[in-house]
């Protein structure tokens, strides 16, 4: 098997399934029931991503594990997300600022993706993309309604941008496992994708009146497994609880 | 066994309902891709519509069941991604479905042209989200019915 291209399969089918398992936790509870029907369906379109790209995986890795192995039977350790999609939700205006500043990246790279090299990447890819442009429709108009809402909306956006702003740097950044893929020609270089996202930020986060901090400092530890943050773990004992509890549990 | 023509099969295929549009069948959908026989077992490749349709496995149980009882054994079912699944597959007969039965279908303008219960242009956008993941959520403004708009993608 190649190393670099499972590392890199379950970098992008980790943050779906993160970020998809967080979005479903607003299931029941969403603001109005509109939003709770889009983040649901948000939700459902990331864990398909997931289903694809952890299949891929698992046959790439050649060990017998299944796509519901490795999102159920892996430890903290083992995920390859970004440290951003396992915060906590918070309120409301933090989960959609996090969709927005995923979302944009999302597009770019899978965009970049789905002219990989590889037929099966780019496949996937070219399915995701699609999604991933109806998302960010969505999260930058409820950002921007948001943000240039109310004295207290625009507050609690601004808020939320602070919070997560640092821990954006960590979708551009690479070690050795990206260099060989991008030499061989399956994933786009990661810091490529910085100026199309930055052009996004910037035009949303100017009509929705919000200020861009001014720093460059990056939380990373996330898609190397080298340091989740504490919130991985309390996520997983909520997902994985059933197929921990009742291995191999099927209904 | 007779091998029944592809063109025999694709007929019963357009007699299977979308699990949660029934008025349009998974053939009007445009997600059957291909059929063929290979041998003496028949392959149907099935593209899903939205990467996390939860419809997704009730549409190959369907298919399989509806081919089965037609006496056909021997039945493959293979998922196919690429290209990706359009609206622009959507079968004329199959807009005409959706529209009488109340759901505006896709339009290249991005949103329904007119309400699919009174005919009224004057319709605005409630939500981009709708009850099922390929529908989005409009209202009319002329008879203040709400309604889903089948999205393009
Ligand atoms: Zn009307």
């Amino acid at each position: 098997m190649s190393a670099a291209l499972f590392e890199t399969l379950l970098r992008l089918g980790d943050n779906t399934l993160v970020l998809g398992h967080r979005v479903s936790e607003w299931c029941g509870k969403a603001p109005v029931l509109e939003e709770d029907i889009a983040l649901a369906n948000t939700a459902l379109d990331l864990i398909g991503q997931t289903q694809m790209w952890l299949s891929y995986a698992a046959e790439v890795e050649g060990a017998g594990r299944s796509a519901d192995d490795l999102a159920m039977l892996r430890d903290v350790w083992d995920f390859r997300n970004i440290l951003m999609v396992e915060r906590p939700n918070l309120d409301f205006g933090h989960t959609m600022m996090r969709q927005f500043l995923f979302d944009a990246y999302h597009r770019a790279l899978l965009s970049g993706l789905a002219g990989s090299g590889d037929p099966r990447v780019a496949e996937i890819a070219a399915k995701a993309v699609k999604e991933a442009t109806y998302h960010l429709d969505r999260s930058a108009e409820t950002v921007i309604a948001l943000g240039d809402g109310t004295e207290v909306s625009h507050a609690k956006m601004q808020t939320a941008l602070d919070l997560l702003w640092p821990y954006t740097g960590e979708m551009f950044h690479s070690d050795e496992a990206d260099a060989e893929m991008v030499a061989a020609g399956v994933i786009p270089d990661p810091e490529g994708l910085r100026p199309a996202w930055m052009d996004t930020v910037t035009a949303t986060m100017a009509e929705a009146t919000l200020t861009l901090p001014d720093s460059n400092f990056a939380h990373k530890g996330g898609r190397t497994g080298k340091q989740h943050t504490e919130h991985l773990g309390h996520m997983l004992t909520q997902m994985q609880w059933l197929q921990r509890a009742y291995p191999d549990a099927t209904w | 066994m007779v091998r029944p023509d592809v063109q025999t099969i694709w007929g019963w295929l357009d007699e299977v309902p979308d699990p949660e549009i029934p008025v349009i069948s998974v053939v009007d959908l445009g997600i059957i891709r291909d059929v063929a026989w290979d041998g003496d077992t028949l392959e149907v490749a099935i593209t899903p519509t939205y990467s996390g349709c939860p419809a997704t496995s009730i549409i190959n149980l369907d298919v399989e069941t509806a081919l089965r009882d037609r006496g056909l054994d021997n039945v493959r079912l293979k998922q196919q991604l690429s290209p990706p699944w359009t609206t622009d597959w959507l079968s004329a007969k199959g807009a005409a479905k959706l529209e009488n039965y109340g759901i505006a279908p896709p339009s290249p303008a991005g949103g329904p042209s007119k309400c699919p219960r009174c005919g009224s242009g004057d319709v605005e956008r409630v939500s981009q989200f709708g009850s099922t993941p390929c529908k989005a959520h409009w209202r009319c403004l002329s008879c203040l019915e709400p309604f889903d708009y089948f999205k393009c993608i």
